[in-house]
């Protein structure tokens, strides 16, 4: 488990000074993939390099599994590093060396004797896929192998929390998935906690259960996906979610009249599936779908819909289905509510 | 001039010189290697973007380097004999010379080298950091092995710098090519032995280069650039 507790830096630069980190606290759980979002300038990098101990922070505190890592110094730290395997921010992989010879640079710093290496290089390798690519040089890999192998590299010393900045920044979509397949498996066949940085949404969507989001050095929103998706207002919510507010359905001169419009968030298998046909056949309303679609977060299937209800049960009807955990926000009938 | 020296006499001239010239070079590029790559990764280490900051050191560093670079290398030649004297017993002959080309060539390749480490990526340099490498760790297995070639090539840059050295060590003290273009060549009137002698300076300076690029193609493994 790691925790960031009250973490602020402050950079000073010809007289003004620019507070990267505001009292930024987190808290990632074992076992658990912790995405670490905002726009460029709102202190992901700095987060980023503070919890991969390359900066100290000017308060706060870093805790892996309870031991405070910020005050470290020397022998002491570089142990501590250990502990926090780290995926920098661009190519990091030495350009002079292999694969294999890359992965196996944390264990050459931990003093790991070289038999015992070499199967734990090979483990690793076959971990992210790149068994066949031990003797190539980064050169001739491409930016998803050599981030890949960069993932084996952090791996290597049996870190407890793996620390990625950036990792998919300047890939394509097909290669940002093999990369997060990779960080998923760390995860899952490891049981290493995984803090990502990143500014990708998708890294989110794809592989993370918590997500703090960051904005001009504060965390704005921290916590899980799938219940910050539900909650009203929530950032998350509104960048993971489909858009209910497409135009061509709300035209005012499409004739339809509604008793009531709400916007329905479903989370889940059974729920996405069954819940507005059922809320539909059970109270005899007429359920049209103004806006919204369905989405994934990880393995579970999300919609966002705009409904319409038409029928004397449909205040009953939207009763029954937050009764059964939908979340229910009821919006103006017309159409200058649409954007609310 | 009536008669030009036979070719069997220019040959019996330039033969011992080349060799002499050869071991001077080398001899102090060895030199200058051996105590121009630890200043050199010294003068890396205490710079702004090195992994130990220390802004006076690294001024002071930086300054005996830069100076001792720029006196001229005949200043430096007779500024040195009496330290010549002392290390070799004498001051004249292609092995005395060895002192003040080493002088000149420390400096020299630590600048060098200072340069081609900077140019390691520093996210190269990070990462090492991360993995708890220590920072003799660093040192070794990231910036100098990842500078390889550029120090390589560095140590081509001295190689060459050096043969003109060692030709002008040669004229004053005594010794190599540059003796035998000057003092057998030109002060005797020997057109032939001059330009023997001064063709020879360079093949072998052209020789070295070669050598150089071969070996650093050999231990380079970044991609090169195939179509320009």
């Amino acid at each position: 488990m790691i925790t960031v507790e009250n973490l602020t830096k402050t950079f000073t630069q010809s007289n003004t000074s620019v507070a990267a980190l505001d009292d930024v606290s987190l808290e990632v759980p074992d076992g658990s993939v912790c995405g670490v979002v905002g726009t460029s300038g709102a202190g992901k990098s700095t987060l980023a390099r503070c919890i991969a101990l390359l900066e100290k922070p000017d308060t706060g505190a870093i805790r892996v599994d309870g031991t405070d890592l910020v005050s470290l110094e020397g022998s002491k730290l570089r142990a501590a590093r250990r502990r926090i395997g780290v995926v920098p921010q661009g190519d990091s992989l030495l350009r002079q060396r292999t694969a294999a010879g890359n992965v196996a640079l944390p264990l050459e710093s931990a003093k790991v004797p070289a038999a015992q290496r070499r199967s734990r290089v090979a483990e690793l390798l076959d971990l992210v896929g790149l068994s066949d690519k031990a003797s190539v040089y980064p050169d001739h890999l491409s930016g998803g192998q050599r981030q890949r192998v960069a993932v084996a590299r952090a791996l290597a010393a049996k870190p407890s929390v793996l620390l990625a900045d950036e990792p998919t920044s300047a890939l394509d979509p097909a290669t940002t998935d093999s990369v997060l397949t990779v960080l998923e498996r760390a995860r899952s066949e490891l049981g290493v906690t995984v803090l990502v940085v990143t500014h990708d949404m998708a890294v989110v969507r794809r592989i993370a259960d918590d997500v703090a989001v960051l904005e001009q050095g504060r965390v704005v929103e921290h916590g899980k996906v799938l219940d910050l998706v539900s909650e009203p207002g929530s950032r998350i919510g509104s960048t993971l979610l489909p858009e209910t507010d497409q135009a061509s359905v709300l035209r005012p001169d499409s004739g339809q009249q509604h008793d009531v419009v709400a916007e329905v968030v479903l989370v889940g298998f059974a729920a996405v599936g069954a819940l507005l046909p059922e809320a539909s056949s059970r109270f005899g309303v007429e359920l049209s779908i103004l806006g919204g679609g369905l989405t994934r977060l990880g393995d579970t299937p999300v919609a966002k819909f705009r409904v319409g209800l038409s029928g004397e049960r449909s205040e009953s009807a939207l009763k029954w289905m937050i009764e059964r955990d939908a979340h229910v926000r009821r919006a103006p009938v017309s159409v200058d509510g649409v954007a609310a | 001039m009536s008669d030009v020296t036979p070719w069997s006499e220019v040959l019996e001239l330039v033969r011992p010189a080349t060799v002499e010239t050869i071991y001077m070079v080398l001899m102090s590029t060895l030199v200058g290697v051996v105590g121009g790559l630890p200043l050199g990764v010294w003068l890396h280490m205490t710079s702004p973007v090195g992994l130990t900051p220390k802004p006076l050191l690294h001024r002071v560093l930086g300054a005996i380097v830069d100076v001792t670079r720029s006196i001229p290398f005949v200043v430096l030649l007779v500024v040195v004999g009496s330290l010549t004297r002392l290390l070799m017993g004498q001051a004249f002959g292609s092995s005395a010379a060895i002192v003040p080309l080493a002088i000149a060539a420390v400096p020299f390749f630590a600048r060098l080298t200072s340069n081609a480490l900077r140019e390691v990526d520093s996210a190269i340099v990070e990462a090492a950091v991360t993995t708890g490498a220590s920072k003799f760790r660093i040192v070794w297995t990231v910036l100098l092995s990842e500078a390889r070639a550029a120090l390589v090539g560095a140590v081509g840059v001295t190689m060459l710098a050096l043969i003109g050295y060692a030709a002008m060590a040669g004229a004053i003290a005594g010794g190599g090519l540059g003796a035998t273009a000057i003092l057998d060549g030109y002060n005797a009137y020997d057109d032939r032995v001059l330009y023997v002698s001064v063709v020879l300076l360079g093949v072998l300076a052209w020789g070295m280069q070669l050598l150089t690029d071969w070996v650093t193609k050999l231990v380079d493994r970044r991609r090169a650039v195939t179509n320009v």
